[in-house]
């Protein structure tokens, strides 16, 4: 694939010591028929201008649910119990529902997973992404400025400009998450969620979708929130990494330095049960039971049915998301123990 | 691990025959042209491929989306008509070729192969009791009584880690987890004692942790009881976990084929090298080498008689214009590749890797 420039769209000047996005003790429950299901506990994490930040986890771990949050797309059944959610500065849980639907696309935009389903099959490609460009640049743009930005926008995500005219059927799986990502792009977005961006795609269009976005977000200045199973897909493309267990943050820090150095034991279980095709064929290892009802999450730390070092105290109290140096922050009360658990599994 | 089992593979061998052995195996769908109108054009969603499983050793068939290997796998179970080619099947007294077998004799060959599907949520009546799922191809097959059965059942379910089995026997899928039902499923392919099972990305709609333990209970499965396996997956990754042999497919011709490691530290074809540098490295500071070939997989619809992968090869030439599609040629210890120019691209290579290693130093 060829690069093409993106210098026809704006770029952004980023300082990535400023914080874009502060997700600040978010607590989030759906309620059922049965109770509440605490969906997203205490969590908090910052993401900076420039920033790729990843969120990793198992199904029903609060992943998306994180990001239908930020997007304040929940369900009518899901309820905000306390936290706050600021983009530069601004608390979005506290705007109306119109003022929320103008930062949509504009300042957040998202790509959702499953890209089959994003678009809808009787309009064409482009007046679809016409539509978001008529809510948020009415009267800016008149109908040819609109298809002159959205033939640069499909330029810069590698389709041809003719495909504007064409039907979502039309595309194979890899251009339609293609042309997600430009919709995504339409309103220069300073943050992009992306949720399982390429789960159904094959390998080979998995990579160059990656590399797409990862050079879209350098070259534009963006910031973007992967989430993802796959934590060889987060390895790659993002600066920090977030691990979720049963609805909480269990450990945050540098991508380079939660892979080297996992220090929650679900993390370390999670990336060590990993197969990859590098490195020596080592054992796998085993993650014993299944993640816990969210109806009745455990006491305590929420790991500790499964967890190989829980005590007592697991049991009874909460481990704080701690940091234990340069931006590591994990919520284990046993975390120094971790490192045992190599020798452990070596043998 | 992988050594023990293929010697026991090698030692339980009917005089050292392949339980499966696959010739030039064909399947070729129509593209309807309307009513009255013979088809002209055919998807060659298989196109004359050949290989052998022997008994206890599991073959990974690997390749992106419509390359053709669940098609293979249906066909090896007779979900699927095969429109040429020969499956012969050996395993203990039975010997012969299913791919012209009808009627009754496909119950008879089903005693002996099973099937595990990728979507452990679709692939079970919910209206049935997880006895009545695990149990069904012994009722098929006429086999015990109802209370043997249910003994059956209650042994399958200790094996494959679901305990107490009584607390399952008399559920409904939908009571379950996705990596019970895959584990109901697991069983429910060994009730018959089957020497073959065709497994279908039984783990790719798997949460990893669970996913690992459902690797581990088919390879443990495979040990114990000596079953075969054709294990159809996309990711290379589990594939080196769970296979003896891998075979890299591309619209319906294999490629390579060979031992899993050596595959693996020594791709040959320049697909299988693509393959290989875009599976994204759970480690971030491991940097891949870049994919060279370009863009996605095309239909193979009357396909041209030349090399199918001409089109997005790097290496392509003359040589691969004016020739047909390359037979699988030996290139190593039980490795077989199928391009013109392998020879050049080792040659290359070996040149790359020498300038890198010079200019490193």
């Amino acid at each position: 694939m060829t690069t093409i420039s993106l210098e026809d769209l704006e770029a952004r000047q980023i300082d990535p010591t400023k914080p874009l996005l502060e997700v600040d003790r978010l607590v989030m429950h759906y309620h059922i028929k049965a109770g509440d299901v605490s969906a997203v506990e205490d969590v908090s994490f910052t993401v900076h201008q420039g920033e790729a930040v990843g969120l990793v986890g198992e199904s029903g771990c609060g992943k998306t649910s994180i990001a239908l949050s930020l997007l304040r797309l929940l369900p009518s059944n899901a309820e905000y119990v306390s936290g706050e959610i600021r983009l530069n500065g601004e608390d979005l849980l506290w705007l109306s529902p119109e003022e929320m639907r103008q930062r949509r696309w504009k300042d957040i935009a998202m790509v959702f997973q499953g890209a089959m389903n994003s678009w809808n099959p009787v309009y064409r490609v482009g007046d679809q992404i016409r539509e978001t460009l008529d809510t948020h640049y009415r009267g800016v743009m008149d109908y040819a400025e609109q298809r002159t930005h959205m033939e640069k926008l499909f330029t810069a995500v590698g389709l041809s400009p003719a495909m504007l005219d064409r039907y979502p059927h039309e595309f194979s799986g890899g251009m339609r998450q293609r042309a997600v990502i430009a919709m995504a792009l339409a309103c220069s977005p300073e943050l992009i969620i992306a949720d399982e961006p390429t789960t159904a795609l094959d390998v080979i269009v998995q990579d160059q979708i990656l590399k797409e976005l990862k050079r879209i977000q350098a070259e534009l200045g963006m910031s973007i929130i992967y989430i993802s199973h796959d934590i060889a897909v987060i390895a790659e493309v993002t600066d920090s990494l977030g691990v979720m267990y049963a609805g909480k943050l269990v450990e945050y820090g540098p991508t380079a330095t939660v892979f080297s150095r996992p220090r929650h034991p679900y993390a370390y279980l999670l990336l060590r049960s990993t197969p990859s095709i590098t490195g020596p064929r080592r054992q796998l290892a085993p993650l014993e039971g299944e993640p816990p009802d969210l109806l009745h999450p455990p006491t305590g730390c929420r790991f500790h049915p499964r967890c190989p070092f829980a005590t007592e105290k697991c049991v009874t109290n909460e481990p704080p998301l701690e940091d234990i140096g340069g931006g590591h922050r994990v919520a284990c009360w046993h975390h120094d123990e971790v490192p045992a658990l190599e020798g452990a599994l070596q043998r | 691990m992988t050594a023990s089992r293929s010697d026991m593979a090698a030692g339980a061998a009917r005089n050292g025959q392949p339980l499966i052995e696959i010739k030039d195996l064909e399947m070729k769908f129509p593209i309807s042209r309307g009513l009255f109108r013979a088809p002209t054009e055919f998807v060659h969603a298989v196109d004359g491929i050949n290989f052998e499983i022997a008994p206890g050793e599991s073959l990974g068939l690997v390749g992106e989306s419509g390359c053709g290997k669940s098609t293979t796998g249906r066909m090896l179970v007779k979900l699927m008509e095969p429109t040429g080619g020969s499956i012969m099947f050996r395993d203990r007294e039975y010997e012969r070729d299913v791919a012209t077998v009808k009627g009754s004799g496909i119950k008879d060959f089903r005693r002996r192969v099973q099937m595990i599907f990728q979507d452990p949520y679709e692939s079970m009546n919910p209206r049935r009791t997880i006895f009545d799922t695990i149990s069904e191809p012994l009722a098929v097959q006429k086999v015990g009584t109802v209370p043997e059965r249910e003994t059956r059942v209650l042994d399958l379910l200790r094996l494959v880690g679901l305990t107490p089995p009584e607390n399952f026997l008399f559920r409904y899928p939908h009571e379950l987890s996705g990596g019970q039902r895959q584990r109901v499923a697991v069983a429910r392919a060994l009730v018959m004692n089957p020497s073959f099972v065709v497994a279908d990305e039984p783990t790719s709609m798997l949460d990893v942790s669970i996913r690992i333990s459902i690797m581990e209970l088919m390879t443990k499965l495979a040990r114990e009881l000596g079953v075969s396996y054709l294990y159809i997956t996309h990711d290379l990754a589990v594939a080196r976990y769970m296979c003896d042999r891998i075979a890299v497919m591309y619209l319906g011709k294999i490629v390579e084929i060979g031992p899993t490691e050596e595959i693996l530290a020594r791709p040959q074809h320049p697909y299988t090298k693509a393959l290989l540098s875009a599976v994204p490295v759970p480690d971030p500071s491991i940097k891949r080498m870049p994919v060279e070939i370009k863009g996605g997989i095309s239909k193979a619809i009357n396909p041209p008689p030349e090399c199918r992968f001409i089109e997005r090869c790097p290496f392509a030439a003359e040589v691969c214009e004016t020739n047909p599609h390359p037979p699988l040629e030996p290139r190593g210890d039980r490795h077989f590749v199928a391009c013109h120019r392998a020879d050049q691209i080792e040659a290359w290579e070996a040149e790359r890797v020498a300038a890198a290693g010079i200019a490193a130093g």
